[in-house]
């Protein structure tokens, strides 16, 4: 059987992983981004917090995604639980630090003329220094979920959901007949995501920087 | 300094911080400003930065600080509305202590221009100017409305600049934008610091102009911050000569600082020229202009002719089809012209308006081979022309004016002066200072 009548056979079952891998990685971005923004705005006017929210964010990241999904399997089980947690710790370092730069980047002149016209502080974040910082931080949400993308294939590991299944099914049956395209099909089904997803950043950096800012 | 006893019986300059939203129908007028024992401590470091300033700025009046680098003017401009909070003394605003208000609210209402405008890049021009009056709360069709007065207002087209993005626009129109946001929900009091600091002198030049006749018609109380002593005098009212610490070396009009410094810091400051820098304060309003024969362009060419050679003088100004200056004919020149304006004559290299400066005038008399410039109005329209001899006799009577004033002052402080001499050694030793 070659590559496209595997395909061809299973289509409904690569269709249902990929559903669900892209969806797993959309909710678990949303928190990410909410999550990472939030911090974001926590911690960039003082120096070591900031600097103490990217440090541990990216020791995070530093952790092997097995081992991740493995610690918390004993903690909060099988499934989608230790996916959606692993997931959107992965998924904050870019967009933590990304929201930090943005923010602090933001020219202090405007920052003061802001202040100067009497915005208040929550209107002064929310009307200028977060759209200002919005270019970079969509860009950390960029980058984060291809990140995601591939971690998420990992889920399988742990009964997550996914087309990682595909992959951890072709290589528990190596050897088989359709091993190899159970991978390669699980593989390229998750670059395609990746590159939809990109797609719609695109489109979305399109529909929300505000003219006056784009590059 | 007076009490400002005139602004005090005005009820608008009185008004006291009425809702900003109604600030708009209540006049276009300025507010008082008292600084007391005004101060700022860092933390830290044992000068204060700021120094126990005391001044009285009246309402409609422009104020200019003027001083050296790290003097603290900008630091004291900051602290009337608060953007840096003062450690020690009282602001009063239209004679309410604003000192420990809402810093927000009191924001509102003091217009505040920066250098490089400060404007915001993602919103639109319009989007820009409206965000004062929208955070106090305007209906909607009186922002709209306002956007389009405010524009007009610095000189920008509403319809060709309503929806431009900041970065769509010039060095010179970002900063009359800013200008525009200041003012757009009408506040008493202006504060500007160092506005025109990041223009090229051309576009700083036409600003400071259009900042005179925006205040001409408006009122507002203006303190402005610059290092250019020049741009101080062109536009004060009065000038505030600051040294370190903010300390206050003379305040005072422009005419008096340069004609009277008070100490060798301030004549320091002002530097030389001072004669040259007379002619900045004196403005083609102020002098005679003299009617001069005109012809149309489309005035049949025996008219001009005739016009020439009747006329007393062996020149005369062709205008264009719109009234304004465009060549001078000498009768030479239409002799050879044959028939036709269009090669006779020089063109007009350079007008100046009633509100240039003398100096202005002198400038463009002096490069223009005639030894006469003429006077356009608001549109270009002739209105008469200004000659060195009329610069010449002003000049002098001017210089000659501010050397008897200077006199007065210098004899009134030398009787000041003996009678606080006098006092002390009746008194027993400085008791008694009134």
């Amino acid at each position: 059987m070659n590559f496209w009548d595997f395909v061809r056979s299973t289509h409904e079952q690569l269709l249902t992983d990929a559903y669900q891998h892209a969806s797993a990685v959309f909710q678990c971005m949303v928190v990410a981004t909410v999550l990472g923004v939030l911090i974001g705005v926590a911690t960039y006017r003082s120096e070591w917090a900031g600097n103490l929210a990217t440090l541990t964010t990216s020791t995070i990241l530093t952790i092997p995604s097995l081992a991740m999904i493995g610690l918390l399997i004993p903690v909060v089980g099988l499934g989608v639980a230790p996916t959606v947690i692993a997931l959107t710790l992965y998924g904050l370092l870019p967009i933590v630090r990304n929201s930090i730069v943005g923010l602090r980047g933001v020219d202090p002149t405007l920052v003061d003329a802001a202040k100067g016209i009497g915005m208040s502080r929550v209107a002064r974040l929310l009307r200028i220094e977060l759209p200002l910082a919005w270019p970079p931080i969509l860009t950390g949400i960029r980058v984060s979920t291809q990140m995601l993308m591939g971690i998420a294939a990992i889920a399988a590991y742990a009964s997550g959901p996914g087309l990682g299944n595909e992959i951890f099914r072709g290589i528990a049956s190596l050897g088989s007949a359709n091993a190899l395209n159970q991978v390669l099909a699980g593989t390229l089904g998750i670059i395609v995501l990746a590159l939809l997803f990109d797609a719609a950043y695109v489109l979305i950096g399109r529909l929300t920087i505000p003219r006056g800012i784009r590059v | 300094m007076s009490e400002t006893p005139g602004t005090a019986t005005d009820p608008r300059a009185t008004g006291e911080p009425v809702p900003a939203g109604a600030a708009a129908d209540h006049g276009k007028t300025g507010a008082t400003i008292e600084l007391e024992n005004l101060t700022k401590r860092y933390p830290g470091s044992a000068a204060p930065a700021v120094d126990n300033v005391n001044m009285e700025i009246k309402a409609g009046e422009i104020v200019i600080f003027v001083g050296p680098s790290g003097c603290g003017k900008s630091t004291t401009l900051k602290m009337i509305n608060r953007l840096i909070e003062p450690t020690g003394g009282r602001i009063r605003i239209a004679g309410e202590d604003v000192t420990h208000m809402d810093p927000v609210k009191l924001r509102r209402k003091i217009g505040y221009a920066i250098q490089a405008s400060g404007l915001f890049p993602h919103m639109t021009v319009a989007q820009n100017i409206a965000l004062v009056p929208k955070m106090v709360g305007w209906p909607k069709s009186k922002i709209d409305a306002r956007v389009e007065e405010m524009l007009d207002l610095v000189g920008l087209d509403p319809g060709e600049f309503h929806g431009r993005y900041p970065r769509q626009l010039s060095g010179g129109q970002q900063q009359r934008v800013g200008v525009a946001r200041a003012l757009a929900a009408d506040p008493p009091v202006l504060l500007m610091d160092e506005p025109f600091g990041a223009v090229d002198p051309i576009t700083r030049d036409h600003l400071q102009d259009e900042l005179i006749r925006l205040q001409r018609e408006l009122h507002k109380t203006i303190v402005f911050v610059t290092h250019d002593f020049d741009e101080a005098i062109k536009l004060g009212d009065r000038i505030a000569v600051l040294r370190e610490r903010s300390r206050i070396a003379q305040f005072d009009t422009p005419e008096a600082i340069l004609t009277n410094p008070a100490d060798d810091f301030v004549s320091g400051f002002v530097g030389a020229g001072a004669a040259l820098k007379r002619l900045n304060l004196t403005r083609v309003r102020d002098v005679e202009i003299t009617d001069y024969p005109t012809v149309k362009i489309d005035d049949p060419l025996q008219d001009v002719f005739d016009k020439l050679r009747s006329g007393s003088t062996n020149e005369i100004l062709l205008l264009d089809k719109r009234g304004r200056p465009y060549k001078w004919l000498r009768r030479g020149d239409l002799m050879r012209a044959k028939g036709s304006l269009a090669r006779a004559g020089t063109l007009v290299a350079d007008t100046v308006t009633r509100d240039a400066t003398l100096r202005d005038a002198l400038e463009a008399v002096l490069t223009d081979n005639t030894g006469r410039v003429a006077v356009t109005g608001r549109r270009g329209e002739y209105e008469g022309v200004v000659d060195m001899e009329t610069l010449m006799n002003s000049v002098h009577e001017l210089l000659e004016a501010d050397r008897l004033d200077a006199i007065e002052h210098q004899h009134q402080l030398e009787e000041a002066r003996a009678d606080q001499t006098h006092a002390d050694q009746e008194g027993d030793g400085g008791g008694a200072r009134a």
